[in-house]
């Protein structure tokens, strides 16, 4: 069984066809990433996932269910999280009345919370505070920890290191190696460095279409190929 | 951040400030209380009748030029309710005559959430996310309510009953306060303390609070705000109803066009407060309510433009009103 499965998906915005017979498979368990360059799609793609977006052709199955043109809300409780490009933080609620939203019954696992105070020990330390009032990574943290407070099956994280200081990059890549053991994680990233050390499968999307797909390390090694996608040299 | 809190602080301070400059240029202490105690009746009044409006607008982007239909609707509804209780409304017993009002405003604000129910499947639900066509069906829709009205309750205007306990002054030395504003005020405080522990102490207004400032993250923690939404409509349209049925008994007078000429006035305070915050909702209403009885004595030919001139000024200096909604 896989975790996600996406089958020809045709998304439309408005008058524009943005994505093009979107297939991959991100299997179960450990780091999907999704690559691209900017406006290829990705944040689209993971909006369809979501729901946010009903696909006028093609599937989404979710560990083998039909999730296209559920609510967002049904497919949220079914085990899909997610984290913005935007983080989405309630910024006039507190960190903790964020937390709270993300559980399904306002109620908190301890050692789930305990587990999420040590991967992001500053969320403990603003517990009460105002969201709005957090640093970039901060709210960063609390996405993700929004995102995990909850056992879940599947995560879709859109550009998480976007602008963050590199230290905090490292904490956020050792935390999602945690998550993602038990956890399939389905990452949108452009820190090629960050994708790589976390995870094991990619696709790579251009102008709404899928234009490869495999392994990291592979893709990792094939310089030409890197500079063709995405114009970038590690 | 500090400076933030200041500024809020500062806002909140807007009505003592107008009434402390009222308190100067009008002289006389027991005419600035009685226009003052007036004044925050008349905003205590419209806080209910725009509350829902600005919580409609924030959750879910919804104009709704028909929310005024509620509080006339309200008004006659209540009004017709007392017409029928006067035996109740003129006892010598407090207890009945309470009883009466309080029926009185009950079965308006069923109506009001009866009627917000029906309004928002109805009228609202065909038109998310369309601004252009939202204010052309929901000002339909009040033409529309005020057409009905006519034909039910006819016409001419139609007197308001008032209770007999609510009849008549406190008199205190040289200064008299309706009773009716009290109660008015009284009324407000009640409506506004259940609100505001209904919007920050229980999940359901987290959740509010939460789908205002983004309804999309709400929905993808796996809650369907399209649910909350039409609680929130009809509790605001309720509302509304209940500030109809409270200005009926305050003017004594209301004709078929009392939709539509609150209307403005609804959108006014919500302007002026910041859409989707019902604390804001409040300082434009009693900011509102306070110039209205102000500048009537002071220039009564100045009253109609004044609030329009508060909108202005409010909004050259803050362009998103006083206390809006973070968004
Ligand atoms: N709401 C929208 N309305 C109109 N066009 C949109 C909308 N969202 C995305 N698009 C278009 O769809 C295309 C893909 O956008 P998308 O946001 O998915 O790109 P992306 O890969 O996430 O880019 P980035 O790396 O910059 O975040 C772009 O051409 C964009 O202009
Ligand atoms: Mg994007």
């Amino acid at each position: 069984m896989n975790a996600l499965e996406l089958n020809g998906i045709e998304t439309r915005i408005g008058r524009y066809n943005v994505l093009h017979e979107v297939s991959f498979t991100v299997p179960e368990g450990g780091v999907f990433v999704l690559l691209g360059r900017n406006g290829a799609g990705k944040t689209t793609t993971l909006r369809t996932i979501m729901g946010f977006w009903t696909p006028h052709a093609g599937s989404v199955r979710f560990r083998d269910t039909e999730i296209s043109g559920l609510h967002t809300s049904v497919i949220a409780r079914k085990g899909v999280a997610f984290v913005p490009e935007d983080m989405g933080i309630f910024r006039a609620l507190t960190v903790a009345e964020n937390m709270t939203l993300a559980t399904a019954r306002g109620q908190f696992d301890s050692a789930r919370l305990d587990w999420i105070f040590d991967l992001f020990p500053a969320l403990k330390t603003f517990w009460n505070t105002a969201a709005g009032g957090l640093s970039g990574g901060q709210k960063q943290m609390l996405a993700v920890a929004r995102a995990i407070i909850e056992p879940r099956a599947l995560i879709l994280i859109d550009e998480p290191t976007k602008g963050l200081a590199p230290a905090i990059v490292d904490a956020m890549a050792e935390a999602f190696q945690e998550i993602a053991r038990d956890t399939t994680i389905l990452l949108v990233e452009q820190n090629f460095e960050f994708a790589r050390a976390l995870g094991r499968d990619m696709a790579v999307i251009e102008d709404g279409r899928i234009v490869h797909t495999g392994s990291i390390e592979a893709f990792a090694e094939d310089t030409e190929l890197q500079t063709r996608l995405l114009s970038l040299s590690v | 951040m500090n400076q933030t809190l200041n500024r809020l602080g500062n806002v909140n301070l807007l009505p003592l400030v107008l009434a402390l400059i009222a308190f100067g240029l009008i002289g006389s202490p027991s005419v600035w209380l009685t226009l003052t105690i007036a004044g925050l009746a008349m905003g205590m009044m419209l806080f209910l009748m725009a509350s829902g409006l600005s919580l409609v607008f924030g959750l879910m982007d919804v104009l709704n030029f028909g929310h005024s239909a509620f509080a006339s609707l309200g008004a006659f509804v209540a009004a017709t309710v007392l017409a029928h209780m006067s035996g109740w409304l003129g006892s010598e017993s407090w207890v009945l005559n309470l009883a009466a009002l309080m029926l009185a405003i009950g079965v308006a604000v069923l109506f009001g959430l009866i009627g917000g129910f029906l309004f928002e499947r109805i009228i609202i639900r065909p038109v998310y996310r369309d601004h252009l066509r939202q204010i052309l069906i929901t000002i339909g829709a009040l033409i529309v309510i005020e057409q009905l009205i006519f034909v039910i309750w006819g016409g001419s205007p139609l007197n308001v009953a008032r209770p007999r306990f609510l009849q008549g002054s406190f008199v205190w030395g040289n200064v008299s306060i309706e009773t009716y504003r009290i109660f008015a005020v009284v009324l407000g405080v009640m409506v506004y303390a259940a609100l505001y522990l209904l919007l920050n102490r229980t999940r359901v207004g987290l959740l509010v609070r939460a789908g205002v400032e983004n309804r999309e993250m709400v929905e993808a923690l796996g809650f369907r705000v399209g649910r909350l939404f039409i609680g929130v409509f009809m509790l605001g349209s309720a509302l509304a109803a209940m500030g109809g049925a409270m200005w009926a008994g305050y003017q004594q007078l209301i004709s078929p066009t009392l939709g539509a000429q609150m209307m403005i006035v609804v959108f006014i305070v919500v302007i002026i407060g910041g859409l989707g915050s019902i604390e804001g909702t409040l300082l434009g209403a009693l900011m509102v309510g306070l110039i209205d009885n102000y500048v009537g004595f002071l220039m009564p030919k100045a009253a109609l433009a004044s609030n329009m001139v508060l909108m202005m000024v409010i909004l050259m200096w803050r362009p998103n009103g006083l206390r809006p909604a973070v968004k």
